[in-house]
């Protein structure tokens, strides 16, 4: 649009425009400020709720006090070692299999593209879905977290850009006789970044937040993760255990308040972290998944 | 000649030997991974003959046939706590349809402004609700609306408005708007951005004619963005029909609390309640099967409905 100095009617539109989205944008965000300045103000002033707009005796001993807690501790393990591990193996094997039902030759390829693909659409209910998971004995078990190798909705997206790479590379590979395992990771995984990038992001952040798997499957606490942890502190207010520290001496944890303020930037920061870094490839996904999904 | 003489090869070789048969082999560990975890729980379906209790094993012995039904469908409490679920679902769902044209709106205004860096931030910052988890939007609730520790009871008491924090969220009244409000909050930004996608995919030439001709900013949007955009809010209406009686479980589930139970328990919530959390699996096996079903046919009504309209089916 051609450049020119704003008139009477265009201040009249973009001022209030503005603002109104001045206000919703400090809605979106001013939660997670006020939980951040009162995770790191003096833990007294937070207790008797005194941090309203800005901090006040600065300190950050509270996110080293809440990894003593053990629940927490513990939890941050289960929620690292779940999203590591399972973006991993999910993003490896979706797209191996997204590459394999992409070979015009597969033997019943229509049946088993289909077959995938169903998986998308097929709600089967919580009730049987939590006694199948119950007799494959994937409740109170860390597997269960991370077995989910084949994403379909991934799967839909890798499919689709590998079948749009050229045919060439992988064909001469194959005169020369690679196998089809050589020539995905030698040819196709280094040509689909892009797209392993914004899956895996996507990855990342659902094991990240999932909550209710923990919920209905897990009742054994080792197996608790960080966001479960965060709705349970959230719904009553639990004992804070003294912890001991080295030498015998008992450290006094920071009031519930200040722990119940952590763990949500715990819970918020990576997402915060890696958001703005990634954000064109979340927003790639989401084209991606409307011209195609 | 030759391509039809390789076929022939191709047919001789026993099927072990055929290249697309080994390429199968490779994916087979994979498709019986997904045969086990996501269609064999329909095998489960069966228990709502069966007198079922979390943990016991099904034998022929606990056959009940349509037991199950009786029992659920002839008590009046429970059909009116069903009557109650089915008219929360239906009610959220029906809000989340008539809240669609909003992020269109959204994006429509915040791409009239003309302060770049402004209207980044804005799309960026919007989007982060997004990506946080349902129990942490209730972890943000809790920092706002929290008798002790939300913000807005702090502000209230310092500045003498009120004695004693009020506990909104435990609050019985308006439970479908304030849902509907944080669903807005969730993924408003998020989901501008589809729209902001189509509105720089529209012709700019179409802009400057109709600028050329005298129209006003309101009249271009009406007549050339509004329009350009029909076809997005279309699949969104199409999306959000199929998906009508999954309100979904997190959402419902982390903000349910004693007070507010009758109005935010959806058919997914039910389910769990009665199931998991508590003692009545069998009238949650009903409920949720009937519900997959309804689910299912919504679904194909949808795309037949979107096929008709638009040519083109949306799943």
């Amino acid at each position: 649009m051609k450049k020119h100095r704003m008139s009477a009617s265009d201040i009249a539109f973009e001022v209030p425009v503005a603002l109104f989205f001045g206000l919703f944008t400090l809605l979106c965000i001013f939660p997670f400020y006020y939980m951040l300045i009162n995770s790191i103000s003096g833990n007294d002033l937070v207790k008797t709720g005194q941090i309203l707009f800005f901090p006040r005796e600065i300190h950050f001993k509270n996110y080293l006090d809440i990894f003593k807690l053990k629940d927490i501790g513990n939890a941050t393990l289960v929620t690292l070692s779940r999203t590591l591990i399972g973006t991993f193996t999910c993003v490896l094997c979706t797209t191996f299999v997204a590459y394999i039902l992409s070979k015009k030759e597969l033997w019943l390829g229509r049946l088993w593209r289909r077959f995938f693909v169903v998986t998308l659409y097929l709600n089967v209910g919580l009730i049987p879905w939590y006694i199948n998971m119950q007799s494959l004995g994937l409740t109170n078990n860390f597997l269960a977290y991370v077995i989910g190798v084949v994403n379909p909705y991934n799967m839909v997206l890798a499919k689709t850009y590998i079948e749009s790479l050229p045919q060439s590379l992988s064909e001469s590979a194959e005169i020369d006789g690679a196998g089809p395992l050589k020539v995905f990771f030698r040819i196709i995984l280094p040509l689909s970044k892009p797209i392993i990038a914004t899956t895996a992001v996507f990855t990342a952040v659902l094991q990240w937040n999932s909550f209710t798997d923990t919920l209905i499957l897990m009742q054994d606490s080792k197996l608790y993760t960080l966001q479960f942890i965060l709705w349970r502190y959230l719904q009553s207010a639990p004992k804070v255990p003294p912890v001991m520290g080295p030498g015998g001496t008992v450290y006094i944890m920071p009031s519930i308040t200040s722990i119940k303020m952590t763990i949500s930037m715990v819970v918020t920061l990576p997402i915060m972290f890696v958001y703005p870094f990634f954000q064109r490839y979340f927003v790639k996904g989401i084209m991606l998944g409307a011209i195609k999904g | 000649m030759a391509e039809a003489a390789s076929r022939l090869a191709k047919k001789k070789l026993p099927l072990y030997k055929q290249r697309g048969f080994r390429l199968f082999l490779l994916i087979l560990p994979f498709v019986l991974l997904v045969l086990a975890l996501n269609y064999f729980p329909l095998y489960h379906w069966k228990n709502v003959f069966y007198r079922y209790k979390p943990g016991l094993t099904m034998t022929s012995e606990h056959f009940v046939g349509f037991g199950n039904f009786v029992n659920l469908f002839t008590n009046k409490y429970q059909v009116e706590e069903l009557v109650a679920v089915l008219t929360n679902t239906l009610a959220l769902s029906g809000l989340n349809i008539l809240a669609l044209p909003i992020p269109m709106a959204f994006a429509i205004l915040l791409s009239e402004l003309r302060m770049k860096r402004f209207r980044k931030s804005v799309q960026t910052l919007t989007t982060i609700p997004n990506f946080i988890s349902w129990a942490m939007v209730y972890a943000v609730a809790y920092t706002i609306f929290s008798p002790g520790d939300g913000f807005l009871n702090r502000l209230l008491t310092s500045v003498g408005a009120i004695d004693k924090g009020i506990d909104f969220l435990a609050s019985p009244n308006h439970v479908w708007l304030v849902q509907m409000a944080w669903n807005l909050w969730k993924s408003l930004g998020w989901n501008a951005i589809m729209y902001f996608a189509s509105i720089s995919s529209i012709d700019s030439e179409l802009y400057e004619a109709a600028q050329a001709d005298g129209a006003g900013r309101f009249a271009r949007i009406w007549h050339i963005t509004i329009p350009g955009l029909m076809p997005t809010l279309f699949v969104m209406f199409v999306l959000n029909i199929s998906n009508f009686v999954n309100y979904g479980l997190e959402q419902p589930l982390v903000f349910q609390n004693v007070f507010n139970l009758k109005r935010i328990q959806t058919l997914d919530l039910y389910v769990y309640n009665q199931g998991i959390a508590g003692f009545s699996a069998a009238n949650a096996m009903i409920v949720g099967v009937f519900k997959s079903i309804v689910s299912v046919a919504l679904m194909v009504c949808a795309n037949s409905f979107s096929k008709l309209i638009r040519k083109e089916s949306v799943i």
